[in-house]
């Protein structure tokens, strides 16, 4: 027997994740931020996490908006600072796992310092950036990570500047996990997000997602579905690629995949280590079960 | 309000030599702090230096941040982990965690920030003392919000003020400042430290309901909600946006007029229990000196001098310096001829002791821009001006 269209709306599988007394949200239709929280959802929803001892940290923005609508501890933060305040959270609670789930110009932008310090101290936290190439909620203004010849409204003859490439930068700083994905890859996300979930330590997941209301419209890119075809026919799954070789130029090839996985000991477990080497007995271990 | 006594891992109990900065760190010690986020920057950063060399022994979490937005940032996710945190900074720092302490204070997340004042503005003078801070503790984050400001005047105050700064963070879920200064950070006195179980600490005003009927913004009788930590199972939102009871943002001039007052009336309503001074023969004063922090020991002794002279002065140090007691202030102004009040800045806290005297007393600055604390004959020259 088929199921009516209201049936199969109350079983949503991922509504037992959401704040779903907040929906609907306030993405524009065609955005891609909507399909990352699915993803994530989806994510937690394959996964044996104890959803009680999951976060999310989001900072401003877009993407900043995530933490309002998943159905766990979450913090909306401030403007780039939502490494900062799940460093602050993991530390406090080691027994959390913590996710800083915001955009580009959130986390690279004005929050790059701390995502280089989160990485270089091996902070055990997943951070999964949504990256629509400029600024959404303001308005479309250049960010780190618009591409040379993208037209934003504060670049209004093309972006001549250098964008940071997320991979590349996160792998320098020492970072454990890194990926890459379009949100045209639902299943690798959903699937990088299990993994990362796994792991300790530092990790990156950037999800190139369409800005149609504001980059889209401005580049005369199409809608959403456009922007999809793009993906498609653009992208290349080069897992394991030398992460010097993934910068991303205006309409050009997508380099995607995981390119990063390797294992090394937690700020938390070398500060433990150090200490127990250095004093011995007399320290206290720190965040350790007995 | 649940009162116990302090953990004894975290008291050096006994009578020490210490510098200001360092009896931050043991007050810190011994109010439970375990978790410290700082940056360096003279004069303050000893009490990290002094934090990070206990804590191994202590059991807590030290860590140093890539700045001082970091640090403020690091500490209101800490809290919200269930930990008392603190930081310590000076000028340029304290300028740079404007806009989280705002965040702190809509998060209602309860922290103590210790500020050891130096020359500004800018650069001014890392190494010297200045108190020219005094304003921008009060209004430097941006929208209308309270918090809770207290002024050592020697090392053993800023052991003890610490203690109270983090047992007044927990009453009222508020970022708490230690506006100390320089000279107060780098003087060496003697410091008792007391036994654990004469230490009275605040603990946090821990949520016990059924946890989804949890609001982490619903005032409480004393306006004061109630807490709970992440991964407890609340799965509650807090955001630095205009919420309401639930922590949901909501954007309109209703909600936005219910949450800040509530932030400010939480605090104004409970300014009597809050607010703490020192008063030395106000009686039947002509003059009052009101003064603070380190200044208040070099306006000792110009009190001296005009009382040696047959000059009626009492004093009034401010220990709370805000929420500013106000009430005092207005009672006093209608006995005395006029007010005094030396600092180290060009009149910051004497424009407040104007606005609540209002009218009924002169006041007097003795201003100085700071490098040093003020000649006691410049403030003897000002007391003497305001007995005529």
């Amino acid at each position: 027997m088929t199921k009516s269209k209201e049936q199969l709306e109350a079983e949503n599988p991922i509504e037992h994740y959401l704040r779903m007394d907040r929906i609907p949200h306030i993405w524009c239709s065609g955005c891609g931020i909507g399909v990352v929280v699915t993803s994530f959802a989806d994510a937690l929803r394959k996964s044996n996490i104890d959803m009680d001892k999951l976060a999310v940290v989001s900072g401003i923005g877009c993407t900043g908006r995530v933490a309002g609508y998943v159905k766990l501890d979450s913090f909306h933060s401030t403007h780039g600072r939502a490494i900062p305040f799940a460093t602050g959270l993991k530390l406090a609670n080691p027994e959390m796992k913590v996710v800083v789930f915001s955009g580009d110009g959130d986390i690279f932008g004005i929050g790059g310092n701390h995502f280089i310090h989160a990485a270089r101290r091996n902070m055990d936290i997943l951070v999964i950036c949504v990256n629509n190439f400029n600024y959404a909620m303001t308005g479309g203004q250049v960010a780190a990570t618009s591409p040379i010849d993208a037209n934003l409204s504060t670049a209004p003859y093309g972006n001549f500047e250098y964008p940071f490439s997320l991979p590349y930068l996160a792998d320098a700083c020492g970072a454990t996990y890194v990926a890459r994905w379009t949100v045209l890859h639902l299943r690798q996300v959903t699937m990088s997000i299990q993994e990362a979930l796994g792991k300790r330590g530092f990790s990156l997941i950037e999800v190139i997602a369409p800005c149609v209301t504001l980059y889209a419209r401005r580049n005369r890119l199409g809608d959403g579905l456009n922007l999809l075809k793009y993906y498609h026919d653009n992208s290349e799954v080069r897992h394991g690629a030398d992460t010097r070789t993934l910068d991303i130029s205006y309409q050009g090839k997508l380099a995607v995949g995981k390119f990063i996985d390797r294992e090394k000991p937690t700020f938390l477990e070398c500060m433990n280590n150090h200490m127990i080497k250095v004093l011995g007995d007399k320290y206290v271990p720190y965040g350790v079960k007995p | 309000m649940k009162k116990v006594k302090a953990d004894p891992k975290g008291v050096l109990t006994g009578a020490h030599y210490l510098d200001g900065d360092f009896a931050i760190a043991e007050g810190a010690l011994a109010a439970g702090c375990r978790f410290f986020a700082g940056y360096p920057i003279t004069p303050s950063t000893e009490t990290a230096e002094r934090f990070a060399e206990r804590i191994p022994y202590v059991g807590g979490m030290f860590i140093q941040m890539e700045d001082e937005i970091a640090s403020i940032t690091a500490l209101i996710g800490a809290a919200w982990g269930g930990k008392k945190a603190m930081t310590v900074t000076s000028g340029p720092g304290f300028s740079l965690m404007m806009e989280n302490i705002g965040l702190a204070c809509m998060m209602e997340a309860p922290l103590v920030i210790a500020n050891v004042q130096r020359g500004g503005p800018s650069t001014g003078l890392p190494t010297l003392v200045g108190q020219g801070d005094m304003m921008q503790v009060r209004w430097g984050s941006h929208g209308d919000y309270q918090i809770i400001a207290l002024s050592p005047d020697s090392p053993q105050e800023c052991f003890d003020l610490t203690i109270q700064a983090f047992n007044l963070s927990e009453i009222y879920r508020v970022p708490v400042f230690i506006m100390t200064d320089e000279c107060v950070g780098h003087m060496h006195e003697k410091v008792v430290i007391p036994p654990a179980e004469k230490i009275e600490i605040v603990e946090r005003k821990w949520y016990e309901g059924p946890k989804d009927k949890y609001l982490p913004y619903k005032p409480d009788k004393d306006l004061v909600p109630f807490m709970v930590k992440a991964g407890d199972g609340y799965r509650f939102h807090t955001t630095g946006l205009t919420h309401d009871e639930r922590g949901y943002p909501v954007i309109n001039a209703e909600c936005q007029d219910w949450n800040v007052r509530h932030l400010s009336d939480k605090i104004t309503h409970n300014a009597d229990k809050i607010i703490k001074y020192e008063e030395d023969q106000t009686e039947n004063a002509d003059v009052v000196v009101v003064s603070y922090g380190i200044t208040s020991r070099v306006a000792y002794r110009a009190v001296q001098l005009a009382r040696k002279a047959g000059l009626k002065i009492g004093t009034l140090r401010l220990v709370t310096v805000w929420p500013f007691p106000e009430k005092r202030i207005q009672e006093l102004a209608k006995k005395v001829k006029a007010f005094v009040v030396p600092e180290l800045n060009l009149g910051q806290m004497a424009k407040e002791v104007e606005r609540s005297s209002a009218g009924q007393a002169p006041v007097l600055p003795v201003t100085h821009c700071g490098g040093w604390v003020h000649n006691p004959e410049d403030i003897f020259i000002a007391i003497k001006e305001a007995a005529k």
